[in-house]
Formats: structure tokens, C-alpha cells, sequence
């Protein structure tokens, strides 16, 4: 008889996990973003260094923590499942590939999004260890506000974001995000069963929305920085 | 009519050999009316006469319903044209002097007994794992005696159409067998019928699916342009469901509170 574990791993519920913390990771992006867009408010970065300090304290450092551990968690059962997926099992299924591959077209949801996953999802996987490593793990100077202490965190961003090549490589990962995102989105809900010949029609409309919003937003702030701040001007420089 | 001459690279592998390659055949006199089978089987003639091994290839009603003939031609699951069985497709459908690739469909679970011929029993053993209801035979039961929703008898109508060709596997780049396997739990999960066995058959099929090594699905949807049924990828979302309230236990209770 069938076991919980071999209905977690079959290939319906490899399919389900990944999904389900796809949506988890799409959360998680969408308030990152949020937070992000403090960025732009011309304060030299008090909003956003304020805002990483709550995160930092809040409920005594707990909540950061836990929320990291959970998401440590979200990520890696996603890549896992994930590239079990569209990697090892993938290949086991076809050891002899064809010589000739065409699209079919038609109602076919095949294209660059849906066959660039592993590779638009690995590059993003060393890109979130890059960029905490970047962020949150970089010595950082210290800025006061009405007596308080802080990091200032938004000096870090601006100093990163002012080298050029930092900016490029940052604006062609969030245009990944997007392609990842185009399939990924509505993928989710079909991998989870919440899917019908109506839905999909919405699904998939909702997915380029969702692509184009979070890639323009992520992708806004470092041009924006390159372009338009001025490095002298920083919120410890007040 | 007009007369083509066609140039066909065709996938060669002795049965019992592990390994194959390709072959490139010209056939002349080919009109723009005939099936591609038919170019096949003038191919045949042709080598048949000149002593050589003849292209084996699977192929029954060639009227598109029974679903043995499936080729790979021109890197699609039967051919270029949606909608249709290999059998289908019409020379018309390729220039003078054009070279077709011709290939069997490729999965592990799915393997070559000689040239394009390939086992596809691996989808038999998945139907007698719950693709079925058990009910005591007996007299037909009267028409409309058991009440079913109009949409529900279109939607397992639909999903009962496929006739297990296997270009799903084949178009599929995981060479997953979800649309099969979907198709055969949706048709009996829209029907009173298949209520009381629903959440075995979802985890057994599935369990044998997986057991045969066929791929996981990534949902690009390549399944469904290529079916000749049109069966829709609706029905991959639907088995999920059931798999899922199947694990949980879901049906089985409410089959056995009589609900």
C-alpha cells in the first residue's frame, strides 16, 4: 500500500510543493517589492533604513529570524522538487532525445518562459546568495535619527547600484524573475488542481501582469539609483 | 495531379538492438492526395522489392480513431497539423522535394520493439491499476436512470475521448503521461459511476504512472496542442485534485458515509 511519503514525492506532489512555495516565494517577493519602493522616496534613505530597522527588532529579532528560517525552507524544498522536475526525472523519462523538436503551437504554453525555468530559476538561485551576501552580511555604516542608531543600509544600496556593471547584472536578473515568473505564475495554480478551461484564461493573463509588474519594479531601482541619485547625498552625510 | 518526390529520413533500429540511426529514403510518384502512411507503405513496396527490410511502423484503422499509428514527423507528435492521428496526415501538407524526418515516439517507459514501432503497454498496465468501474454486469440499465448533470456528461464525454495514441508522452519535453493518465481519471470522476472507487483510482494510476518512469509534468501545455482529441490540459489540473483528495482520504469517506 501506498505510503503519506511516497504520495509526497510522487510526481503529482513533487509537482504541488513546487507550486505551492513557488506562490510562498511570489508572497515574499511582492512585500521585498514594497519595501524596495522606499527607495524612491527622496529622504535619503531615512524610510528605508527605517524600515529595515523595524524588521531587524521587531518582536526582538524574532520575527527576521523566523522568517528567514521559514523561507530558507520555501527555497530549498522549491529548487529541490523543482529540479528533480525538470532535471533528473525529466531525463531518466527520455534517455534517447529526438533529432528534430518542434513547437506545436496552437493551445501549446511551450516557449522561452516555460523551457528557460531551470535556467532563469538556477541563476536566480546564486543570485539570492549573492545579493544577501551583498545586503545583509557586508559591514555597514552607521547612521542616527533623533538619537537612534541605525544601519544605514540604503548607503550600501547606492553605493552598489552606482558601479555600472553591478546595475546591469541586477537589471538582467529581474528580467529573468519576469520570464520565470510569466510560466511559473499560472504553473502554480495548475500544479496545485486550482485550474479549469475558464481560469486558465485569467490565470494566464494575471501571470504577464505579475511578470511585468515585479520585473519593472525590481529592475527600476537600480537604474533609477545609477541615473538619478546622487552619491554625495547620502543618508549618513546629513 | 502533380507527382512529388519526397525524401524521408527514417529512424532504423533492429529488434532487440539498443541502438538505432538514421536512414534517408527517396519515394517518387508520391501525390499530394495520399496519406503519409501510404508514402510509407510505397516506400515498402520499393524495398521489399529490392530486397531489403521493410520500414515497420504501427498502423490499424487509419481513419484517426483507434489510436495505434503514432509517428513523430518533422519534430511533432503526428505531424504538423493539429487535431489529427499520424494516419491523417496528407502529403499535401509538404513541398516537392522535401526532407521529412521521421522519428518514433521517444520515453523510457515506452520502448522500441523495432524502427518506429514502439511498446505503449506501459499505458495498459495504468488502466487495469483503476481506469475502470467495478459494477456487476446485467441487463443495460434504462437511459437517464441515473441523473447527470448535462455539463458533467460533456466534460467526461471529452475526457473519455482519448484513445490512448500516446502523443502526449512523445510531445511532452518531460515525457510525462499526465494528460494520458489525467483524461482516463477525469472521464470517470464527472460520472456517479466511478464515484465510490475516485480516490484509489487517482492514487493507483498515478502510482503505477510513476512506477513505469514516465516524467513529471511542467505544464507547458504541448500535450494538449498535439492530442489529436483535444483533450485539455483541464483534466491535469482536475487529476491533481483527486490525487490530492484521494491521499487525504477525502472520497473514500464520503464513499463509505454513502454520501
Amino acid at each position: 500500500m501506498s505510503t503519506f511519503r511516497s504520495h509526497v514525492w510522487s510526481s503529482v506532489g513533487k509537482k504541488m510543493i513546487t507550486g505551492l512555495t513557488g506562490l510562498l516565494l511570489v508572497g515574499f517577493v511582492a512585500v521585498h517589492l514594497l519595501g524596495n519602493l522606499t527607495l524612491f522616496i527622496p529622504d535619503r534613505g531615512h524610510a528605508f533604513n527605517a524600515y529595515a530597522y523595524f524588521l531587524e527588532h521587531a518582536v526582538h529579532g524574532w520575527l527576521i529570524l523566523a522568517f528567514e528560517a521559514g523561507l530558507l525552507a520555501v527555497f530549498g524544498f522549491h529548487i529541490v522538487s523543482a529540479v528533480t522536475v525538470a532535471w533528473t526525472d525529466k531525463r531518466k523519462a527520455r534517455p534517447v532525445g529526438y533529432a528534430l523538436v518542434r513547437n506545436a503551437g496552437g493551445k501549446s504554453r511551450k516557449g522561452l518562459p516555460s523551457t528557460s525555468m531551470i535556467v532563469t530559476g538556477l541563476t536566480l538561485a546564486v543570485f539570492v546568495v549573492l545579493h544577501v551576501k551583498m545586503f545583509k552580511f557586508a559591514d555597514h555604516p552607521s547612521v542616527v535619527y533623533d538619537g537612534k542608531e541605525m544601519k544605514d543600509l540604503y548607503a550600501v544600496v547606492v553605493a552598489a547600484f552606482k558601479q555600472p556593471l553591478i546595475a546591469g547584472l541586477y537589471v538582467a536578473v529581474m528580467g529573468m524573475l519576469g520570464f520565470h515568473l510569466r510560466h511559473g505564475f499560472w504553473s502554480a495554480f495548475q500544479s496545485l488542481g486550482w485550474n479549469n478551461d475558464r481560469a486558465i484564461v485569467v490565470l494566464e493573463g494575471l501571470a504577464r501582469v505579475v511578470a511585468v509588474l515585479f520585473a519593472a519594479g525590481f529592475l527600476a531601482l537600480p537604474l533609477y539609483i545609477l541615473f538619478f541619485v546622487d552619491p554625495s547625498v547620502s543618508g549618513g552625510h546629513r | 495531379m502533380s507527382e512529388m518526390t519526397i525524401h524521408l529520413k527514417i529512424w532504423r533500429q533492429a529488434r532487440g538492438a539498443a541502438k538505432g540511426n538514421f536512414e534517408t529514403y527517396t519515394v517518387e510518384k508520391v501525390l499530394p492526395e495520399m496519406s503519409f502512411l501510404e508514402t510509407l507503405d510505397l516506400l515498402n513496396e520499393k524495398l521489399t522489392r529490392q530486397g531489403q527490410q521493410p520500414v515497420e511502423f504501427d498502423s490499424d484503422c487509419r481513419e484517426g480513431i483507434c489510436g495505434t499509428c503514432g509517428l513523430v514527423i518533422k519534430g511533432t507528435a503526428h505531424g504538423p497539423n493539429p487535431k489529427t492521428t499520424t494516419c491523417e496526415v496528407r502529403m499535401r501538407h509538404f513541398r516537392d522535394g522535401e526532407t521529412i524526418t521521421v522519428e518514433p515516439f521517444r520515453a523510457g517507459p515506452f520502448p522500441i520493439l523495432k524502427d518506429l514501432v514502439v511498446d505503449r503497454t506501459a499505458f495498459d498496465r495504468i488502466q487495469q491499476q483503476g481506469g475502470f468501474v467495478s459494477a456487476n454486469t446485467g441487463s443495460a440499465p434504462d437511459g437517464n436512470a441515473v441523473p447527470i448533470p448535462k455539463i458533467d456528461a460533456d466534460k467526461a464525454m471529452d475526457a473519455a475521448s482519448c484513445i490512448g495514441c500516446g502523443a502526449c508522452v512523445a510531445a511532452c519535453p518531460n515525457a510525462s503521461a499526465s494528460l494520458f493518465v489525467s483524461a482516463k481519471i477525469s472521464q470517470l470522476s464527472y460520472l456517479p459511476q466511478g464515484g465510490p472507487e475516485r480516490g484509489r483510482r487517482a492514487l493507483l494510476m498515478i502510482g503505477q504512472m510513476d512506477r513505469e518512469g514516465f516524467g513529471d509534468c511542467s505544464n507547458h501545455g504541448e500535450c494538449e496542442a498535439v492530442c489529436p482529441k483535444e483533450i485539455s490540459i483541464e483534466n491535469i489540473a482536475r487529476m491533481r485534485r483527486e490525487y490530492f483528495k484521494g491521499a487525504l482520504g477525502g472520497h473514500d469517506r464520503k464513499a463509505a458515509s454513502g454520501d
